[in-house]
């Protein structure tokens, strides 16, 4: 466990989407687990270590903005299939067309969060992986900006920044500091891996701005 | 450390040197002249806005659709410069061409097609980035019925943003001419909303790492600078009015992870409005980029 890190991350917008309302995008109130999970596997993750989330501080005042957009529909009828490999084109900018779909995102505006987490190993380690080394080159890469891909908020058109916190320095003050206590009620912890692909979800609340992320085998989280 | 073996064997089937790129962070500054970007479906078809302040607004899929559009007009679907969604295409018969170059057995009359390992999937996803243009750059979702995996691409494109206020105007315009037979009027009326002028900004990111993996290249990204430049010309129409880019500016990393933060880098560019009175023109406004002491490893250049 000596190797947690702190990562401030902030941006303009974000969309954590909540899973019951995907098909128009709704965002949750804060970052999920597994969204702060995806930022750091961005700038650091081999199938040697497991990111675990500790805490979601949260710095900027819970505020939304909505878009909608024209987006494709994607999947589409055998008959529409059928017509178009007869040469026929099916139109995709179509006001009619079944092809287009407005869809309406709800997103977060103005976001600044510091992420705490440490990492495990896994069994895929080998024998040249050690913690200090993963913590070395996470530590590194977030403290001159490098990254294995952008890490985004929820949504790629909404780009994270993100700053190292060094052991010794002063965390960014929340605007939620003075608040007791915030339900956010259940919100998805993250989705676990097996045989099958399982979503988890645990009860969100957060204190004096900060949330605190259960574990796995934490009895908070369930299916 | 090799992060291409990150995740798992998919790129074990590839034994060419692909030329490769390194990360790239750039920003684009555009202009309207009393005309609508981007129309926001919500509210009628007015110039998208920032409710709160009042800043106008164009989409990340909408600059990505001129790109697009511009890949397909001037490279004319040719040999890996497909477009994958274009403005009059069938996503799934797309699909049924990558399964037709890979299996002997006659695949048109299957209703629903799955990979039928990691292997194939890895290879019918590497044949859709191989022919198409857009989902080498953007990536895409293909798991639709006929099912090709899922791709995420190197390029990032986010909202654009204006860098003052925009007013929006709607103007009246009428038609001396009736749409339906035998109605007793003998003009109608419309609508058009425009912005008399305003100048956008839109940051985007260039992974060098899922570059890699699409086989996104220099070749590519060229044509990305090329596509992002001319994306306006050949975009005209009635509603848009007169919209120019007016400065690509590309920080490229000498390494794949990057050599700075990219919020850094984006922080040395910035516009400004130098005059008292509503700006109309691209010379109302100052654009500065602040090329002193680049970090290491990272080159600015400006087109």
């Amino acid at each position: 466990m000596g190797y947690g890190i702190k990562l401030h991350v902030w941006g303009d917008r974000a969309c954590f989407t909540r899973p019951e309302m995907k098909a128009e995008r709704v965002s949750y109130d804060v970052m999920t687990p597994s969204a702060a999970r995806g930022i750091l596997e961005a700038i650091h993750w081999k199938p040697a270590i497991r990111w675990v989330i500790d805490r979601i501080h949260v710095l900027n005042e819970i505020s939304f903005d909505s878009v909608r957009r024209n987006e494709v529909e994607g999947k589409i009828s055998a008959a529409q299939v059928k017509s178009a490999m007869n040469g026929r084109h099916v139109a995709l900018n179509q006001a009619s067309s079944e092809e287009r779909q407005q869809r309406m995102t709800v997103m977060l505006r103005d976001v600044a969060y510091v992420i705490e987490a440490h990492f495990e190993m896994t069994d895929s380690a080998g024998a040249t992986d050690n913690p200090e080394k993963h913590y070395s080159i996470f530590s590194r890469r977030a403290r001159i900006g490098q990254y294995y891909h952008q890490p985004y908020f929820g949504c790629r058109e909404f780009p994270v920044n993100f700053e190292l916190i060094e052991e010794n320095d002063v965390l960014p003050s929340s605007v939620y500091r003075d608040a007791v206590e915030r339900d956010l009620q259940w919100m998805l912890w993250d989705l676990e891996y097996g045989s099958e692909i399982s979503p988890k979800f645990f009860r969100a609340v957060m204190r004096e701005g900060v949330i605190e992320v259960p574990d796995l085998h934490n009895r908070e989280v369930r299916s | 450390m090799t992060d291409i073996q990150v995740e798992g064997q998919e790129r074990q089937t590839e034994d060419s040197p692909i030329p490769t790129i390194n990360r790239h962070e750039f920003t684009i500054f555009f202009d309207v002249t009393n005309g609508n970007p981007n129309g926001d479906p919500d509210m009628g078809n007015m110039p998208r806005i920032d409710p709160e302040t009042g800043h106008g607004i164009v989409t990340d899929v909408c600059l990505k659709r001129k790109v697009r559009n511009y890949v397909e007009l001037t490279r004319e679907q040719g040999e890996g410069h497909r477009i994958y969604v274009t403005e009059g295409a069938v996503l799934n018969e797309q699909h049924r061409k990558a399964y037709r170059s890979l299996r002997e057995e006659d695949v048109d009359k299957l209703k629903e097609l799955k990979p039928k390992d990691r292997a194939e999937a890895a290879l019918l996803t590497h044949w859709m980035c191989d022919n198409f243009y857009d989902v080498r750059a953007f990536g895409a979702v293909m798991t639709t019925k006929v099912n090709c995996g899922q791709v995420r691409g190197p390029i990032q494109f986010t909202f654009a943003r204006s860098i003052d206020p925009i007013f929006s105007q709607e103007t009246t315009i009428t038609r001396q001419a009736v749409t339906q037979e035998g109605a007793e009027k003998e003009r109608e009326m419309g609508r058009k909303h425009i912005v008399p002028y305003a100048l956008y900004r839109m940051d985007g990111y260039v992974s060098g790492h899922l570059a890699e993996k699409t086989h996104f290249g220099p070749e590519d990204l060229e044509l990305l600078w090329e596509s992002v430049i001319n994306m306006f010309e050949h975009d005209r129409s009635a509603s848009r009015g007169q919209m120019a880019l007016r400065k690509l500016i590309v920080f490229e990393h000498a390494s794949k992870l990057g050599n700075a933060p990219a919020h850094r880098l984006f922080e040395r560019i910035s516009a400004r409005k130098i005059v008292d009175a509503p700006a109309r023109t691209y010379a109302d406004y100052e654009i500065i980029v602040n090329g002193d002491q680049l970090p290491q490893g990272v080159t600015l250049s400006e087109r």
